[in-house]
């Protein structure tokens, strides 16, 4: 498999020969391509200023150069702040209402909030200031206090923006290199992972983008998940939700959305626009980092993983696969396939809470989330997940079993035999005990009533 | 006749930014040969360093050189105003971020491989990592200083009432968007040329040369533009300048160095952070009798800035407030932590919240409206001079009080507020008021002169520089202004050019807000010196009175009786050059009447004073405690504005900068004194959504200033941040709201959701201890 990489480019089609597909497309376009207008800002996927827009069918995703792989732009559309245009070859619409709002002041923050106010505006953005600022949520600016860009995207919320052209799709399976390998069925990637079985497997890339961007250390090879069919499809009958694992987080929203309305402010605090539009559900299970955003949600909903091997697949529940910190129960030739979860039962009732020091974009100091079940007044059966509270996203039994036989204080007062959580930046242990249990308090009052404002965000 | 200045005027970079092709130095285009630097760095905090060992470090492909101390050809120290800072550690290890020897190699990946190659040994030793620690063995960067006047004690001792409180504030990181960075290239006979991100490059010139061992003519020091200071960039770009000089002296190469955001974070300074205790006495009505306050500030491992720092911290901690008898004492402490530097406020920020912490005390204390106690308090005819001896002879306190309580609807909200705390246990809302005074003005009177260079050139464009460096605030479209007025033409026939240290020596950082209030006037001196010759030649060459020669939109007239005669501005220019004479010129500026005596601590360390006011509205959770800026107003005296636009950007963003400061920045080191919030996954500035929904921001109305500033105006990089007081204000009121309202809250900032929480059981169990029916 000698291919090399080929994307559109600034309606460009350009090909990467001799160059490791594990290059960042930052460091390509900037030091290979020589278009710096794109900028790091932090390497992280964090900051924004690497921000490109990623063209796909009828749709504009700004997503973080920094972090995504060359390889995983094979077969894509990019554009970057060069290739922005007005109709009549000036400036764009979006830079001008960007400059006019005086939205810039040392301006190398700017390039990145310009693709993102180009995929806003390009995918039907409102003039809201929620669908603003969850439009912005990737992007930090340290000059202006946002006001003015703020101000700028509400002038081009609802600009026509005419439908992207169609990328250079890739049908077949790619490698490239011998080292970065984009399969195209799942007979092809349970090949490869059998054959590869200590290989990373890579679906999103927002963490592992972080060893050849940050750490500047990417793996040797991998093999790229996001273009099997059957790990991206989502099926829905009508008492289960199934989801690929390569399903994006943005790809997955609406549906989970659907089936649990309460995950709808919950997953627009996932970290960003951005991340959203990379990063996969499969994914950050199979990292299994302890701080994941999901994973308590999962937990508590009952799902439970289609592990699949060319042995053939398996399902486990969900709690079962956490088994340390970063370790789980993937045995080096399976894949997730995917998650599935019931839906919610007459009488059951999700909720879920994210505590951190930023609202938006930030890594969850706890999270919580949990399904109840109430019959005649009576809480019949409780699902009580957490993350943030010990090295694995966990459930919080005694907690559920308190809960059942003395009500939400009891409850409350078994969190600390739950959980011996850790002191770190995102909050100490103490906080972390006296939320989770405080969070169990808010549950109770919004079970009480349903109406009831309780989150400053509200207000 | 349409004026340049007090007039809204874009960024004359705007369309640069948006389009990505504003230039900052990692876009520069590269020489072959171009090499590439990475650092090594201490992860211990304190110890001996026993070994750098680069022996396979060298060996690994495309390394070039590891520089470390014995590579320096002059003197291994890059202090700014102190001592004994070297660039590279030599046998004691002060901090873990501390630089230690730097990779050189072809290409970044390959420097940065080879950095984790070199061997360092370190003999550890326990660090100091807190004020606390560092006060009890009195581990100082400097001797204490103090601002006296009266006699504190005997106030105290005679006040009707007084109390004693502690609190702190933390540091914070500057978290410009583009890190440091500097390329270095050499020329001919050892010169060399820095392009710098930087905020003072004459300091960079300086340090390039003490540690290339050459004369200063030999460093030409240049700044385009940078992508964010904040301060984070007047002292810190300087070592990195320095080390890529180094290197580009040592390898013969231009070698660039551009710290990766991890390094930049644990390697560099940031804003101190602070200790307070206070006592305050006061009489029945809330009168502020006496304080006596001492502050400790976290310097860091090293002098840096510090004593600057402390100096305006101490000259802040009045404020708006007059207190007859005064005594704050300033602790420089030394901790085994980055080495903190200004940061916007430059010790303003951490000197203004003590009377704000008092102020609710006694208000408390006494069951009175804090508002009302403030206003009480402030500087008015007859209480009008400061604890160090400058006499507040020009006041907008109250009158921008009076503005922000209107505006912000103050009895309307507070009712409503009050209503919805009655009716809600959980979430609480709180308002917050801060007044403001802002001294403006270096500290060091030497500091405060400038210095411009302008050329008209025969097709009447005109080419300016200045000493100021342009990091988004705006002023290179402010001092282009100031120029366009005096020669009466469009402002785009002024070119704004890098500032550089070939072209103005000897300049000042352009820092303490002072950038247009120096180099406007610097600016303005030289037009005008060149004005005043076309002017001489055209009377001359004409026939008229020099009063006869008008300049207007572009054009010269000569009023001439029965022969009006109009020329355009390029048209005379040329005249001029055929008449032989100069159309270039240089112009200096130093501010007037400021003195100041360090020892004493007294004098006119300001040549005025900014004033402004907010009021603040915040919602917190009762059982997370998170909270939310609900809304914001503010006022703020920027004189007669050369730029409403660039100012009104100026307050939004230092406003939101200092909200972050006191709210979810929070910079956290492990117990062996790593930084671990180092980088925005961990370290969290405020995003888009922090903004208040509700964010109205007032210039102060025809208030030009009554110091002969230029065009009146007024500086305005860093008085609004201090505006951000009033929402950690408003978190005490909503904690307050928690309780019965008969105790004070302390509430240490940045007010994180865990200290948020913490204030709020402490406001419940303070309740529950007060009235045990309950």
């Amino acid at each position: 498999m000698a291919d090399n990489i080929r994307f559109t480019l600034n309606d460009t089609l350009v090909e990467v020969a001799d160059l490791s597909p594990m290059t960042t497309l930052l460091d390509w376009l900037r030091d290979h391509h020589g278009l710096r207008g794109t900028k790091e800002g932090c390497a992280e996927g964090d900051c924004g200023a690497c921000t490109v827009v990623l063209e796909r069918e009828g749709r504009r995703d700004a997503i973080n150069a920094c972090i995504v792989l060359l390889g995983q732009v094979d077969g894509q559309s990019v554009r970057t702040v060069e290739g922005l245009r007005g109709a009549d070859g000036g400036p764009h619409p979006v830079q001008t209402a960007m400059a006019e709002a005086d939205a810039t002041q040392c301006g190398f923050c700017t390039p990145g909030f310009v693709m993102s106010a180009v995929a806003f505006a390009g995918s039907g953005g409102t003039a809201e200031p929620d669908a603003i600022h969850d439009a912005l949520a990737g992007n930090l600016c340290r000059c202006t206090g946002y006001r003015p860009i703020v101000d700028a995207m509400t002038r081009i919320a609802g600009l026509t923006v005419e439908p992207p052209p169609a990328a250079p799709s890739r049908a077949q399976s790619v490698g490239f290199e011998g080292a970065f390998f984009a399969p195209r069925s799942l007979a092809e990637a349970l090949t490869l992972r059998a054959e590869h079985p200590d290989e990373l497997l890579l679906s999103g890339g927002t963490d592992l983008g972080l060893l050849a961007s940050r750490a500047r250390k990417p793996p040797e090879k991998l093999i790229h998940l996001v273009h099997v069919p059957e790990l991206t499809a989502i099926s829905t009958t009508s008492d289960r939700i199934a989801i690929g694992a390569a399903t994006t987080y943005g790809d997955a929203a609406p549906t989970l959305i659907e089936a649990f309305p309460a995950l709808r402010p919950y997953l627009s605090r996932l970290g960003s626009r951005q991340i959203r539009n990379m990063g996969t559900i499969g994914g950050n299970i199979g990292t299994a980092s302890p701080i994941g955003d999901m994973p308590p949600v999962l937990l508590a909903l009952e799902a439970s993983l289609t592990l699949v091997s060319k042995r053939g697949t398996r399902e486990i529940p969900l709690d079962e696969f956490f088994l340390d910190y970063r370790k789980t129960a993937l045995a080096p030739d399976e894949i997730i396939q995917s998650l599935s979860m019931p839906r919610l039962w007459e009488g059951e009732t999700f909720h879920c809470d994210k505590v951190s020091k930023r609202r938006d974009q930030d890594i969850s100091t706890v999270a919580g989330a949990y399904r109840v079940r109430i019959r005649h007044g009576k809480i019949e059966d409780a699902r009580l997940a957490f993350g943030g509270m010990a090295a694995t996203p966990r459930r919080a039994r005694a907690a559920e079993a308190a809960l059942l036989k003395d009500g939400f204080a009891a409850a409350a007062e078994a969190i600390a035999t739950d959980f011996k959580p850790v002191d770190d930046w995102r909050g100490s242990a103490a906080y972390r005990l006296q939320v989770a249990a405080n969070l169990l308090r808010r549950l109770e009052l919004r079970l009480a009533d349903p109406q009831r404002v309780l989150e400053v965000e509200s207000l | 006749m349409s004026a340049k200045v007090h007039k809204a005027q874009r960024h004359d970079s705007a369309l640069k930014h948006v389009t990505g092709q504003a230039l900052y130095i990692d876009d520069m285009p590269e020489p072959a040969g171009t090499l590439h630097g990475a650092l090594v760095l201490s992860t211990v905090a304190c110890g001996k360093l026993l070994k750098v060992d680069s022996t396979v470090a060298s060996k690994m492909p495309g390394v070039v050189a590891v520089l470390g101390p014995g590579e320096i050809p002059g003197k291994n120290d890059v202090a700014a105003i102190g001592q004994n800072e070297p660039l590279f550690a030599v046998d004691r290890i002060e901090f873990a971020g501390q630089t230690l020897a730097m990779v050189v190699a072809e290409t970044i990946d390959a420097a940065r491989a080879a950095v984790e190659k070199v061997v360092v040994e370190i003999e550890a030793e326990e660090p100091i990592l807190d004020i606390a620690t560092a006060l009890e063995r009195k581990a100082y960067v400097q001797a204490p200083s103090t601002v006296l006047r009266g006699d504190p004690d005997a106030a105290l001792a005679s006040a009707p009432y007084k109390l004693t409180a502690a609190f702190s504030v933390g540091g914070q990181e500057h978290f410009y968007l583009e890190g440091q960075v500097a390329f270095a290239l050499p020329g001919e006979d050892g010169d060399i040329t820095v392009h710098s991100s930087t905020q003072h490059p004459t300091e960079v010139q300086h340090i390039c040369a003490r540690l290339l061992g050459c004369d200063f003519n030999r460093v030409t020091a240049v700044v385009r533009r940078l992508g964010g200071g904040f301060g984070g960039k007047e002292s810190n770009a300087s070592w990195v300048a320095a080390a890529a000089a180094v290197a580009a002296n040592h390898t013969g190469r231009p070698v660039k160095l551009r710290l990766p955001r991890e390094v930049d974070m644990v390697a560099t300074g940031k804003r101190h952070g602070f200790d307070y205790r206070y006592t305050v006495g006061f009489d029945g009505d809330g009168r502020v009798l006496a304080l006596d306050a001492v502050l400790a500030a976290d310097a860091g491992w090293s002098l840096d800035l510090t004593p600057g720092v402390v100096a305006r911290a101490l000259t802040h901690t009045d404020n708006a407030y007059w207190i007859p008898h005064f005594r704050a004492v300033g602790h420089a402490c030394r901790t085994n932590k980055q080495s903190n530097t200004a940061f916007r406020g430059f010790g303003g920020p951490q000197g203004v919240v003590i009377m704000e912490d008092a102020l609710d005390r006694i208000a408390i204390h006494l069951g009175r409206d804090p508002v009302a106690i403030r206003a009480l308090n402030f500087y008015a005819e007859g209480r009008d001079e400061t604890p160090y001896g400058q006499t507040v002879d020009e006041n907008h306190l109250a009158r921008c009080w009076a503005e922000v309580k209107t505006g912000g609807e103050i009895e309307r909200r507070r009712a409503e507020i009050d209503a919805f705390n009655a009716a809600n246990p959980v979430l609480k809302r709180g308002l917050g008021l801060f007044p403001l005074k802002f001294g403006i003005s270096f500290n060091l009177p030497h500091m405060n002169q400038a210095g411009a260079l302008v050329h008209v050139y025969t097709d009447g464009s005109i080419r300016l520089n200045h000493g100021g460096t342009e990091m988004g605030q705006g002023l290179f479209i402010k001092v282009a202004q100031i120029v366009a007025e005096v020669f009466k033409v469009d402002i785009d026939r002024i070119r704004p050019s890098a500032t550089s240290t070939a072209e103005v020596p000897n300049t000042s950082p352009t820092a303490a807000s002072t950038g247009t209030d120096l180099n406007g006037w610097a600016a303005w001196e030289a037009a005008n010196t060149i004005r005043q010759r076309m002017v001489a030649y055209a009377a001359e060459h004409f026939g008229v009175a020099a009063a006869d020669v008008e300049f207007a939109d572009g054009t010269v007239r000569i009023a001439k009786p029965g022969s009006n005669q109009v020329l355009s501005f390029g048209e005379l220019a040329k005249l001029c050059w055929l008449g032989r004479v100069s159309l270039s010129s240089t112009g200096y500026y130093k501010t007037p009447k400021i003195h100041w005596d360090p020892v004493a601590m007294r004098g006119r360390p300001f040549f005025y004073f900014s004033f402004g006011a907010a009021m603040a509205e915040v919602a917190i959770d009762t059982l997370t405690g998170e909270s939310r800026v609900l809304r914001a107003d503010l006022v703020q005296d920027c004189g007669e504005s050369l730029n409403p636009a660039i100012d009104l950007g100026q307050i939004e963003g230092a406003f939101v900068q200092g909200q972050g400061w006191l709210t979810c920045e929070e910079l956290w080191w492990d117990a062996k004194g790593r930084l671990r919030t180092a980088g925005p996954s961990t370290y969290k500035i405020p995003g888009s959504r922090d903004v208040p929904p509700v964010f109205n921001v007032r210039l102060l109305d025809k208030a030009p200033s009554r110091e002969a500033t230029i065009f009146r105006s007024k500086a305005v990089g860093e008085p609004p941040l201090m505006l951000a007081t009033a929402v950690w204000t408003a978190l005490k009121d909503a904690i307050g709201a928690a309780g019965d309202r008969k105790v004070a809250v302390r509430l240490d900032a940045p007010a994180t959701p865990e200290r948020v929480l913490a204030a709020v059981e402490q406001v419940r169990q303070a309740g529950r201890t007060a009235s045990p029916s309950t």
